[in-house]
């Protein structure tokens, strides 16, 4: 097994390489601005660090996010089209979930927890967890004031941007893809089924009906 | 024949998700799904929902392509698409497609300018543009008059829309006329019934002193408005079809006109018509008829080259591989103010004029390409 895993929903543009038993490359640069651009120079240096082509891999991993759309787009076309032209399966993943991993390894959070994204107009993208492994919401997207989460822990940036709602903010920040590979190989050998690449947007695309047009003649 | 570059390209600018395919100058496939049935309700197209529309379309869209070019993606030689101009969001789905693909298949990639992409399109139909060509584009988002010597090095600017697109133009009487969205294709039936001598509209910048090249549609559409209001306000019925008649005679008497002049200032004897407003069938009819005049050769694609499309982009692809143009970086980035003088972005580590020939080899991956 290798797979190749991909996640732009925030502003970490990242990517990594799994064999199957652990992290064999990954590479995250964080911003926010250049996901289009820093993407596949991120892809082409893990497969450079580990010695492999791209047409080693056997499936692809993508964060579906939630995240700002016009970045989370660029992770998900590149894994479709990667998934076209290998003919590899893609897998979806919820990018709140590869936190919630890296929150329960590194960070060792072990009891219930947050995790909260920025998403920005002072809004956070956030679900509530279990254990790393169990999310125990669907993903949503809430005005910090609006929310109580009674002390928990909490990661994520949406967490660290916020202390009134999260006073118990810890890393990581960012998601990353190692962790959403490392995610999908426990999920992928234990026979689990795997989410479809579509994103989660969770609003609405802003648009208005423009009112009957404008009058141009002077009254 | 079997050896002209065989490219794939995808167009995402605005509201369709085109991919289409070539062989050199001939057309292999070209398919397309639009969004503009999502658009209609909000009277013009919105960015989020062309983006969204964009990535659910892009792989089958892919797929239909290939399937309908009888190629297999292994036999590409190269993959273009619209780098710019355009919605930038749009244009970065497409630029991402478009980047894995050709990184996947090992195969070199074209950003590429969607001006200079509507006018390499008629090589699909005419074969090989004459050099020079004069270019008049006019669609919902642009209205420009070009001159290009070399599609794939060499595009000049002879002049723009000062306001609004031609193609708005249409848009925004079709909404005052209670016509629907987008407005280019009605307003053109009705005026077919209707007198377009009936109504005296404004011909915008067409005085002595008047930028020679330039367009200005804000004032017409002004006019237009006024116009019928003033009708409304009398509690008069509104005579449509004379008003879309008297509307689209004036948009294109104006852009004719000016085409027709740019040419024989240049002393060039070829323009070809391209973007959406190219559909219009009185814009066809009088250029017809003004470029038999002055001795200049008329080349308009079929309406369906002429509206955004993947082939366009493609034609553009695989002129650049045909004359060996340097191939652009995997860091490509969609530009939405992509200058017209661009016909491509270049990779960085050609842009300062060392001309080596290309290989199909990328700077930064040699070692994770197929070979
Ligand atoms: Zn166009």
């Amino acid at each position: 097994m290798l797979l190749l895993a991909l996640d732009t929903a925030t502003p970490a543009v990242t990517a990594a390489l799994h064999d199957g038993t652990s992290v064999v490359a990954a590479h995250s640069q964080v911003d926010a601005r250049r996901h289009g651009e820093l993407l596949l120079p991120a892809v082409d240096r893990v497969l450079t660090e580990a010695g492999l082509r791209l047409d080693a891999v056997t499936g692809i991993v993508v964060g579906v996010g939630p995240g700002p759309y016009t970045g989370l787009r660029v992770g998900l076309m590149t894994a479709d089209t990667f998934g076209l032209a290998l003919g590899v399966p893609v897998y979806g993943l919820c990018t709140l979930d590869g936190l919630a991993y890296a929150a329960g390894g590194a960070a060792g959070i072990e009891g219930p927890f947050v995790v909260a994204t920025d998403a920005r107009r002072k809004e956070v993208y956030w679900a509530r967890y279990a254990d790393s492994r169990t999310r125990l919401t669907e993903p949503a997207v809430d005005r910090p004031g609006e929310l109580d989460i009674g002390g928990l822990p909490a990661v994520g940036a949406g967490a660290l941007l916020y202390p009134d709602t999260f006073p118990d903010a810890r890393e990581p920040e960012h998601v990353s893809a190692a962790s959403l590979a490392s995610l999908a190989a426990e999920r992928l050998a234990a026979g689990e089924e795997m989410e479809a690449p579509r994103p989660l947007y969770l609003r609405r695309p802003d648009a208005q009906v423009p009112k009957n047009y404008k009058v141009v003649t002077p009254k | 024949m079997a050896d002209e570059p065989l490219v794939l390209g995808i167009e995402t600018s605005c509201d369709e998700t085109g991919v289409g395919i070539v062989r050199g100058t001939t057309l292999l496939a070209d398919a397309i799904a639009s969004s503009v049935d999502e658009h209609a309700r909000f009277g013009g197209v919105v960015p989020e929902v062309a983006s969204r529309a964009h990535l659910e379309a892009m792989v089958p869209t892919i797929e239909r392509a290939l399937k309908e070019a009888g190629v297999s993606a292994r036999d590409l030689d190269g993959i273009s698409v619209t780098a710019g101009p355009g919605l930038a969001g749009a244009l970065l789905v497409g630029v991402s497609a478009a980047k894995a693909y050709a990184y996947a298949l090992g195969k070199p990639l074209y950003g590429v300018n969607h001006l200079a992409s509507h006018i390499c399109v008629d090589q699909l139909e005419h074969g090989p543009l004459p050099e020079p060509t004069m270019a008049l584009l006019v669609s919902g988002g642009h209205s420009s008059l070009l001159l290009s010597s070399d599609i794939t090095s060499d595009v000049r600017p002879m002049g723009a829309t000062i306001d609004d697109a031609a193609g708005e133009a249409f848009d925004k009487i079709a909404r005052v006329l209670n016509l629907g969205f987008p407005g280019g294709p009605v307003i053109d039936r009705y005026a077919k019934e209707g007198d377009p001598r009936a109504i005296a509209f404004p011909r915008g910048l067409t005085g002595p002193r008047d930028a020679a090249y330039d367009f200005s549609f804000s004032g017409l559409k002004t006019a237009v408005a006024r116009w019928i209001e003033a009708k409304r306000a009398a509690g008069e019925d509104v005579p449509v079809r004379d008003v879309a008649a008297s509307f689209q005679e004036a948009v294109v008497d104006v852009l004719t006109r000016k085409a027709v002049r740019a040419c024989r200032d240049e002393g060039v004897d070829h323009l070809m018509i391209g973007g959406g407003v190219a559909a219009n069938s009185r814009l066809r009819v009088l250029a017809q008829e003004r470029c038999e005049a002055a001795g200049i050769t008329l080349r308009v694609p079929r309406p369906k080259l002429c509206t955004d499309n993947g082939a366009m982009v493609a034609a553009l692809g695989a002129e650049m591989v045909a004359r060996g143009r340097d191939a652009s970086d995997w860091d490509l980035s969609a530009d939405s103010s992509l200058p017209v003088t661009d016909p491509h972005v270049p990779g960085r580590s050609h842009a300062h004029g060392h001309s080596h020939s290309h290989d199909h080899v990328h700077e930064v991956s040699k070692g994770n390409l197929y070979s």
